[in-house]
Formats: C-alpha cells, sequence, structure tokens
C-alpha cells in the first residue's frame, strides 16, 4: 500500500544573488494514511522548507514528492495548510474568509455551504459570520483559519506551528479541538513544531531534523496510551516526561554538534 | 482617602464606583468642549481681523489698491459676476476638468502599477522611464500637449493627468509590493492563480492606499488644470487669472483665487468623506 505523503532522497537549494544553500538534503518520509507525524528541529533545519515543498508551493531541486502515488507539480485541493497565524482577509467577514477556499476552486454549492456552516459549529462559531476578524480574539481566529482549511475537504493536513501565535491556555485548548476535529475525519497530518511537548502529545511519531543542511535525525514512535490520549491528557501520561526527556536531550546533541563545526 | 473608598468598593452593588467613573468623564468632556471652543475662536479671530486689517488699509490707501484691492470690492465684484452668470461657467469648466484629471490620474496610475506588478519584466524594463518621468517637472511638457491635442479642455486634462499619474502609479506599485505575502500564500494554497491573487488580495489590501492617493491627487490635478488653464484656455478660472493679470484687474485676480480655495476645499472635503465612508465598510 502506498503512503498518504512520500518523500524521496528530496534536496533542496536556495539561491540568492550571493550564493546559494543547501537548505535540506536527502529527506526520506513516509506518512500513512491517518497518521499524525511531528517535525521537531531547530530554526534552521528546513522544516518550513519541506511542508513548502509536500504542499507543492516550491518544487524540490532533487527528488521526489508523491501524495497518494501522484508526484507534486502544484498546490492542490487534497492537500491543505495552515499557517502560523491565521492570515484571514481583514476586509472580509469570517463567511467570506472560511469560504475562499471554495470560492477559489469554485465549488460553492448548497452541499458546501452547509459542511461549512457544521465546521463553523463544531469550532463554536456559530453567530460570528458577519463579523470581522478583527472583532474576533487569537484562538477563534485561528479556529476560522482552520475551518478554511477543513472547507475544501482535504484530506492532508499540513500545519505550520498553527498555535505558536497564541497563548498558552487558547493553545492547549485548540490542540485538543485539532486532533479531535482531524481524526474524527480520519486525516492525515504533518505538524511542524518547535514545542516538544506539543509534538509528543499530538502526533503518532516524531521526527527529529538537525541542520546545516537540514536531514533527519531521529524517528521516535509514540506509545500506544499518550497515542490514544487527546494532548492535554497525553501530558498527564506516565512516559510522557521520559519522552520528553529523550527528545530534549536529542536536541542538545544537535546543537552540541553545530558547535563542534563553528 | 476618597477615592480609595470608592475603588475598593468598585464590585460593590451601592455604585460608587460607577458615580466615580461619571463625575471623571464629566469633567474630561468639559475640559475638552473649552479647548475647543477656544480653538474655534482664535481661528474665527484671525479670519475676522486679517480681512478687516486688509478692508482698512484698503480704504485708507495703506496699500496699493491697484494691485491688493480689497476684501468688499472683491465680493463686489464676484456678486455682480454671479448676478450676470458669467462667473459660474468658469468654475463648471475648472471643476470638471479637475475632476476629470484625479479621477483618471488615479485610474491610470493604478492600472500602469498593477501591469508592473504582473510582470516583473517589465518593472525593471521601465524603471529608469519612470524615475526620469518622476523627476520631470510635468508642467514643462505644456507645450508639447497643446501641440498634439490641441489647445482646450484637452490639452487641461493631459496637464492634470500627466502631474496625477506617475506618483499614482509608484505609490500604488509599492503598496501592491508591500502586500504581506502570507495572505498571498492562502489564495496559492487554494491553486489561485496571479489573476486570482491580484483580485482576492492585492488588489482590496491596497485599497486605502489608492483612496488616499484620490486624495492627494486632487490637489495635484488642481496645479495641473490651473496651469493648464494659464497656457491655453478661453475659459476657467485659471483662464480669469490671467486675464485679470493682463487687462491689470488684480481685483479679478484675487477673486478668483478666493473661489478656488473654496472649490477645492469643498471637493478635498467630499473626497475625505468617500473616503472615512469607504474604510468604515471595510
Amino acid at each position: 500500500m502506498s503512503g498518504a505523503v512520500e518523500v524521496h532522497s528530496m534536496s533542496h537549494v536556495y539561491v540568492t544573488d550571493r550564493g546559494a544553500s543547501l537548505a535540506v538534503e536527502d529527506i526520506e518520509l513516509r506518512v500513512r494514511p491517518g497518521e499524525f507525524v511531528s517535525l521537531v528541529g531547530p530554526s534552521g533545519c528546513g522544516k518550513t522548507t519541506i511542508l513548502s515543498i509536500i504542499a507543492g508551493l516550491i518544487q524540490p531541486t532533487s527528488g521526489e514528492v508523491r501524495i497518494h502515488g501522484e508526484l507534486v507539480s502544484g498546490p492542490a485541493a487534497q492537500v491543505g495548510y495552515m499557517l502560523q497565524q491565521d492570515y484571514l482577509f481583514p476586509w472580509k467577514t469570517i463567511w467570506h474568509n472560511v469560504m475562499t477556499g471554495l470560492a477559489i476552486t469554485k465549488q460553492v454549492t448548497t452541499e458546501s455551504e452547509a459542511y461549512v456552516k457544521s465546521l463553523l459549529g463544531q469550532m463554536g462559531l456559530s453567530g460570528s459570520e458577519s463579523k470581522y476578524p478583527a472583532q474576533l480574539s487569537g484562538g477563534m481566529r485561528q479556529r476560522a483559519a482552520l475551518v478554511r482549511t477543513l472547507a475544501t475537504k482535504p484530506d492532508i493536513l499540513l500545519l505550520d506551528e498553527p498555535f505558536s501565535a497564541l497563548d498558552y491556555q487558547t493553545k492547549l485548548t485548540l490542540e485538543d479541538l485539532v486532533l479531535d476535529t482531524l481524526r474524527s475525519q480520519q486525516k492525515t497530518a504533518i505538524l511542524v513544531t518547535h514545542d516538544l511537548s506539543e509534538a509528543i502529545a499530538m502526533s503518532d511519531r516524531v521526527i527529529v531534523l538537525g541542520r546545516n543542511p537540514g536531514h533527519i535525525r531521529r524517528e521516535l514512535s509514540i506509545p500506544e496510551p499518550i497515542k490514544q490520549a487527546l494532548p492535554f491528557q497525553a501530558r498527564e501520561e506516565p512516559d510522557f516526561h521520559g519522552l520528553f526527556r529523550e527528545l530534549w536531550q536529542e536536541l542538545k546533541e544537535t546543537e552540541g554538534e553545530d558547535a563542534l563545526e563553528a | 482617602m476618597r477615592l480609595k473608598h470608592d475603588v475598593a468598593k468598585g464590585y460593590d452593588p451601592s455604585g460608587h464606583g460607577e458615580q466615580l467613573a461619571e463625575r471623571v468623564h464629566a469633567s474630561y468632556m468639559r475640559q475638552r468642549r473649552k479647548v475647543r471652543t477656544f480653538v474655534l475662536m482664535t481661528q474665527v479671530a484671525i479670519l475676522l481681523g486679517s480681512i478687516g486689517l486688509w478692508e482698512i488699509a484698503g480704504r485708507l490707501k495703506w496699500i496699493d489698491v491697484l494691485l491688493f484691492s480689497y476684501p468688499s470690492k472683491i465680493v463686489g465684484l464676484l456678486w455682480d459676476n454671479l448676478l450676470e452668470g458669467e462667473l459660474l461657467p468658469h468654475v463648471g469648466v475648472t471643476v470638471v476638468e479637475t475632476i476629470f484629471g484625479f479621477l483618471l490620474g488615479t485610474l491610470c496610475g493604478t492600472s500602469l502599477a498593477a501591469i508592473i506588478w504582473w510582470s516583473p519584466f517589465l518593472a525593471k524594463v521601465l524603471d529608469p522611464y519612470i524615475v526620469v518621468l518622476n523627476s520631470m517637472p510635468k508642467v514643462a511638457l505644456g507645450p508639447i500637449f497643446i501641440v498634439a491635442i490641441g489647445p482646450g479642455l484637452g490639452s487641461v486634462i493631459a496637464m492634470a493627468l500627466a502631474i496625477t499619474v506617475i506618483i499614482t502609479t509608484l505609490v500604488v506599485y509599492s503598496s501592491f509590493k508591500e502586500v504581506d505575502a502570507n495572505y498571498i500564500k492562502v489564495v496559492r494554497l487554494f491553486g489561485g492563480t496571479r489573476a486570482t491573487v491580484f483580485r482576492r488580495v492585492i488588489l482590496p489590501a491596497s485599497f486605502p492606499t489608492i483612496v488616499s492617493t484620490l486624495k492627494v491627487n486632487v490637489g495635484l490635478a488642481w496645479v495641473g488644470v490651473i496651469v493648464g488653464e494659464f497656457l491655453v484656455a478661453k475659459q476657467g478660472l485659471g483662464y480669469l487669472i490671467i486675464y485679470g493679470f493682463q487687462v491689470f484687474n488684480f481685483t479679478l485676480v484675487i477673486g478668483s483665487l478666493f473661489v478656488i480655495a473654496i472649490a477645492a476645499t469643498l471637493m478635498y472635503q467630499a473626497v475625505a468623506y468617500m473616503e472615512s465612508k469607504l474604510s468604515g465598510r471595510l
């Protein structure tokens, strides 16, 4: 069976006037359908580059990326992407914002509108349709952004630190909400994050990246009890702390290597 | 001590805290009204004082009346002209030319900005030409317009257009480029094309800038129209100024300036009002 996302010996070079720099090298990644995988690593390890390539926003310099066995050549409707901030258009109402994807892909029908309404309901945003983004709190805006992403029914979700701009309380609540939603809809997800406890609490598998250039250092499978629990509960599990320490150690070693190179 | 008591009971249903807030607010509003009244009174005093002084200086021949005229004479002349129906056609022509000038200038400038945003190649190619055209004093092109378009309404509007279009292009283009790349990413992620990006993100995000250029262009278009009328017109307020100058009727010159000041202010206020309406909607 083919994976939902397959990345094979992928490298990417950024070119500027001052020269070319290797951002990521020889990335191998395979995500099964319905799996939740996190990428963690120090800043500059190419996490966002990998996500942008999978999303089809940029073409890898070498190697290949397949979604359900098909080569990626550009952004596709089956892949949804959540940015670090909501980036809702301030000049549009919440309703028009969440309908953006459907309007662009010309899928506005009574069925799709009903689906978006039900999503808004699930996210606790019913009644906010005619408001403007500036009238909503940060957590509500990020939930609206999630509705915008889910509206086109992607089966793969790329989450680029979507909780990093939120306050701690909102972040914990949203983690539970997002994971619950993705699980019930059986979506495949790749999460990029700086937050180790978030990675452990949400994922089935955590991949640790190193930098200069970005490469995969290690894979960590999350044990069943933590996988099953929602993020907030997962943090209470007895094994959670051990895993956290293991990841922490791994990342510290990454920095140690950098220090030796420098 | 009293204040402390009120604050401590802020949550108390007795409502002491609310009373305090109301008292402070009332005295704040009184203070504001006082300042506003004082500013307005000073403004009126300056206006009446200078008009009065001018009138006295003219009547008592402290200044050369032939050159500087005086208020009652100017108002009298304008009033007579208005009654004879000679003033309004001039005002009408100039106002129409100005409106055409700033609307066309904003429209053409924005379209040009859209074209160079669309094609980065064209943007690079056109860059030096735009720099030269921008540094050029546009009124110097007057004779060229007259020869090419003919002396008349066309040349006057062309002059207003020339003054407004390049600066509009530069300002609007830089606002296009400053749009947060993440908004563009949102549209691209849904498979949006460059046209979709422009329509859904670039244009609406730059809309406030375009409307505020409209406001700047009102002022610039007036410059273009008046200079244009100096050069070619048989009608309009610029023509009245030049005519008054040639026949040494400075009452007419100053009277025309007075009418321009009123018309230009009204037009600016109208656009500013429109801007507040539009941005209120956003």
